[in-house]
């Protein structure tokens, strides 16, 4: 048998496939095979070669299967590729099922004592004795499947021709500051690197190859990204209670703030509190609003819809809080580690009564980031809580990204009256229209002033904040609260414009299905379709979108959930354009792809 | 002053209180609860407290939940900013404006239904976190804005105007205070002014959470026959632990009592409560003995009163989150967001 080294020579002339593949892990929850993963994908992202890395996995601790997937993509697509190249299938739970799904001409890489090739024989396989090999590594048996995780990148490495360079560096960040792990998972890297090389023939077409995308780009998820973009925009209240999948923001939001906030004498510039529910979240993130901090809290699904009644009374009273919604598929508990983009219409209406509130729909890590300054320069302007619609795919996984940019503007903290203010005012009526905008002015508690203070309530109120129930005044508030948010359509971020000259087709899309549509663009044009593409990032809606709609015949509206939600949404702001309007819907809980909403589009337009 | 020369001859001038600001001056907008109702007896009680003490009502923050007594907050101290929250969550809210401004004075105002039932969850982390805050529960029984029905308060027998009797045991929240850590307990009732006002001095000068259940009869739902929280149940029941003295930080009163008659605490900011002895022999300061005195009295069918529990030496919430002296709310810009050059060394790290 040739070994690779002598076969890769021969190989060059043939079709090779470089930088364009997927490669799928298949592992066990808790196995500690994600420190693994990322110093695969790592170390080609080091290499310059554009990469992401979805971690499908189980709402579970330990034991059931899980599965990371990195996409390599020279051309920088880098959403969900529905097909998998190279499968690494190391969990004999799902190990037949996860060979099966292959397509012929794939390649798996497994335990050689699962007999795989007995399942496939159109898959070309590479059979490694990972057990053995593990146990030359180490002769700790708890530690053997850690190694036995590093022993497949050694093995993956040698296949792709990742240079060994870049997997010592990735290990080396991986394992920052812990001298005895990066020493055994370098032994074990090499161990399979080593196997591979006097025991394998390369029989496959894929390789990675060295260049220059990546110099200079950051690889984070959304929710740490978020986190930065609230320490950034001056957050001082923090309000959170742990849930799937947006604990880690508050969390790596307290672990910088540790860093970056405490002053020189250990006091601390901010409050972080894990609250007892999500309902005394976010009612201490409007306390804090109302007496003038910068707040916020992070959930999910069902946190809220814990959250409705208070929000209501942060609409009805005016209080700016921000809240972040990673969505989970719902309803219910639904699929706590799967993404969707279902809570938007509940979360734009979320409690009783007439109520709409602003919403930011971040398509991108960077998004994730410099939204989180909006919202609370929203939050505070119109002084109201304002929703970041996040979800599991950009807020657990790790993405690609251009360094975050510093803020430029200065905080925007709206239209508070201080006792100076007050004094040259001589008059403060707390719910008055005085500019015209549909926005009042405020005084925060504590304010040293005889005219500051006033009484905030969820009850009937008038100018005065006096209590009331006449008839002329409810509707006289409930017509300037509307007033207040036409307002704010002229202060939320416009929606992104990817322009196709003359074309008849449309697509509108909004949050992480973003890099899905890109590249579909990319296909559907390959398909001899031209077509458009407006990504909304806010809501209420901008102008952007009537024009939109109505320079295109059909317009494809495609988002992550079952009925078709932001469709809907669309159809009452533009009633008129109501019969263009058509959906693609992906609502598996898996990442969209760009191949679903292509051939969704292209069986339409047929 | 200006208005002087005007003034009617012979009219007294206004009495001020240390700050110089007047009775009036303490008062909110007109109560619009039912006559009689005990909550306006607690409301009164709370005017004169905050004139007694001189504290400055813009300091002041006034929270409360939903129901009667939950109004009530804007029948005082007009001149302080007021948030009437949700049912049940004024805690939360109560917290967040803490934290926010750590200088404000908050004063709360809650109902039986408010706290023991809705409201149970957040009360019980508002005393296990300990937010420096006077928490008055103005206790009825009964669910007075909603037309009566039982609360989680009352006991086991009292009887509604209907008839209906309850057959459930009630929730004691001044016990229930007391076991999750609460360091100021007090049980008062609206028909004792003298020992309420010197309860809610003392409270507002406690480091942490004071709880004050007070017994407030609903003259139109729970005032009858039969009814374990009306006036008439209440004088003839009440049995109060001790008399009760406040001695202001600002005040250089010293008085002599008998050896042994009388028991100090010193609080926080230099205050001191006085304890005059009645019959019992009460020490306010020893945890077990406090709930199991509760636990007894309820039994007896006896309505404790006074300074149930204090102990002056927990940290509050407050202290424990080693928060910048500043209020958080009106920080600047430059404190609250880090230089370009954090941005730079992060982003360099997540290369
Ligand atoms: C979420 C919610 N549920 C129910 C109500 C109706 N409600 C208003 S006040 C009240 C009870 C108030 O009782 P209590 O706190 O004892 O106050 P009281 O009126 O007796 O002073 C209820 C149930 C409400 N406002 N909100
Ligand atoms: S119903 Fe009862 S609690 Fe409410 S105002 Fe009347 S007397 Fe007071
Ligand atoms: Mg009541």
């Amino acid at each position: 048998m040739k070994t690779l080294e002598a076969d890769s020579a021969q190989k060059l002339e043939q079709g090779r496939v470089i930088n364009d593949f997927s490669i799928q892990v298949a592992t066990v929850n808790g196995s500690g095979s994600q420190s693994s993963n990322t110093v695969l994908m790592r170390s080609i992202f080091q290499m310059g070669i554009p990469v992401s890395g979805k971690n499908l996995f189980p709402s579970n601790i330990a034991g059931l299967p899980t599965w990371f997937t990195i996409r390599v993509n020279k051309d920088g697509w880098i959403a969900r590729k529905k097909e998998i190249d190279i499968l690494v299938a190391m969990n004999p739970q799902t190990a037949v099922e996860d060979v099966k799904s292959l397509r012929p001409g794939a390649v798996c890489v497994s335990p050689v004592e699962l007999n795989l090739d007995k399942v496939r024989s159109d898959v070309r396989h590479y059979l490694v004795p990972f057990a053995q090999l593990a146990s030359e590594t180490t002769e700790n048996i708890k530690l053997r499947k850690l190694v036995t995780n590093m022993i497949y990148v050694g093995v993956v490495a040698e296949l792709l021709e990742i240079d060994q360079k870049e997997i010592d560096v990735a290990i080396a960040k991986q394992f920052e500051g812990k001298s005895k792990a990066i020493e055994l998972n370098l032994t074990a890297s090499n161990k399979g690197r080593q196997w591979a090389k006097e025991n394998l023939k390369k029989e496959d077409p894929f390789y990675v190859e060295k260049m220059d995308k990546t110099a200079g780009k950051i690889i984070i998820d959304g929710n740490s990204a978020a986190a930065l973009g609230c320490m950034f925009a001056g957050v001082t209240v923090v309000t959170w209670y742990p849930i799937t999948p947006s604990s880690s923001l508050c969390e790596s939001l307290s672990d910088y703030m540790h860093e970056y906030r405490i002053e020189e004498d250990g006091k601390a510039t901010y409050a972080i509190i894990q609250a007892e529910d999500e309902i005394a979240a976010i009612g201490m993130a409007l306390g804090a609003g109302w007496a003038g901090a910068r707040s916020m809290t992070s959930t999910s699904g069902p946190g809220i819809s814990l959250m409705g009644e208070f929000t209501g009374l942060g609409y009805f009273a005016e209080i700016p809080t921000v809240i972040f919604d990673v969505q989970r598929v719902g309803p219910s508990t639904g699929m706590p580690t799967r993404t969707h983009q279902a809570d938007l219409m509940s979360t734009y209406q979320l409690s009783h009564g007439d109520t709409k509130h602003i919403l930011l729909l971040p398509g991108s890590v960077e998004e994730c980031y410099s939204m989180a300054s909006a919202a609370f320069d929203l939050a505070e302007r119109f002084q109201t809580p304002v929703f970041v619609l996040s979800d599991l795919d950009l807020g657990m996984n790790n993405w690609m990204s251009e360094p975050f940019k510093y803020p430029e503007q200065p905080m925007d903290r709206g239209k508070v009256l201080d006792a100076a203010e007050l004094e040259r005012l001589g008059k403060f009526e707390r719910y008055r229209d005085v500019d015209g905008d549909g926005i009042p002015y405020r005084t925060l508690p504590g304010t040293d002033h005889p005219l500051a203070a006033y009484f905030t309530r969820g009850s009937g109120h008038n100018e005065k904040a006096a209590y009331t129930e006449r008839p002329e005044d409810y509707v006289n508030l409930m017509n300037r609260l509307d007033k207040k948010y036409q307002t704010a359509r002229k202060y939320v971020p416009k929606p992104e414009l990817h322009e196709s000259k003359n074309a008849k087709v449309g697509i509108i899309a909004f949050g992480s299905s973003h890099p899905a549509i890109m590249e579909s663009l990319d296909q559907l044009k390959a398909s001899n379709l031209q077509a458009s593409y407006l990504r909304l990032k806010a809501l209420p809606f901008t102008e952007e979108l009537r024009k939109f709609v109505d320079q295109h015949e059909h317009v494809y509206v495609v988002e992550q959930n079952r009925d078709a939600q932001m469709r809907d949404l669309i159809r009452l702001e533009l009633p008129e354009f109501s019969m263009k309007l058509r959906s693609v819907r992906h609502f598996d809980g898996l990442p969209l792809d760009a191949r679903t909403v292509t051939d969704a589009i292209l069986e339409q337009e047929r | 002053m200006v208005d002087s020369a005007t003034k009617p001859q012979g009219a007294p001038a206004p009495k001020t209180n240390r700050i110089g600001l007047t009775l009036a001056d303490y008062k909110g907008s007109p109560s619009t609860l039912c006559d009689g109702c005990g909550h306006d007896a607690i409301t009164s009680q709370i005017i004169k407290a905050c004139y007694d003490v001189g504290i400055n009502p813009h300091q002041v923050a006034k929270l409360s939940g939903i129901g009667c007594s939950s109004k009530t907050p804007a029948y005082f101290l007009s001149r302080a900013h007021g948030f009437n929250a949700v049912h049940g969550r004024m805690p939360s809210v109560a917290t967040g404006a803490s934290m926010a401004n750590k200088q404000l004075h908050l004063l709360a105002v809650s109902g039986d239904g408010d706290t023991a039932s809705i409201g149970l969850g957040q009360f019980c982390h508002i005393v296990r976190r300990n937010i420096p805050m006077v928490y008055i529960v103005e206790n009825n029984g009964v669910y007075g804005l909603t037309k009566g029905q039982f609360s989680a308060t009352a006991e086991k027998g009292a009887k509604l105007k209907s008839g209906v009797q309850n057959e459930l045991q009630s929730i004691d929240l001044c016990s229930l205070a007391i076991e999750l850590g609460c360091g100021f307990v007090g049980r008062s009732f609206a028909g004792d002014p003298k020992q309420l006002v010197a309860l809610l001095k003392a409270a507002m000068s406690h480091n942490g959470t004071a709880v004050l259940d007070v017994i407030s009869p609903c003259v139109t739902f729970n005032n009858h026959e039969g009814s374990t929280k009306s006036y008439k149940y209440a004088k003839e029941h009440e049995t109060p632990l001790h008399e009760l003295g406040f001695v202001g930080f600002y005040e250089q009163i010293t008085v002599d009592y008998e050896p042994g008659s009388v028991q100090e605490v010193a609080m926080h900011d230099g205050s001191k409560i006085t304890l005059k002895k009645t019959d019992h022999d009460y020490d306010p300061k020893d945890r077990g003995k406090a709930i199991s005195t509760i636990a007894r009295a309820n039994e007896e069918k006896q309505f404790l009163t006074g300074l149930l529990y204090v102990d002056e030496s927990k940290s509050s919430f407050t202290d424990v989150m080693h928060l910048v002296d500043a209020p958080l709310a009106t920080l600047p810009q430059d404190k609250v967001r880090p230089p370009k050059s954090a941005l730079d060394e992060i982003m360099k790290s997540l290369m």
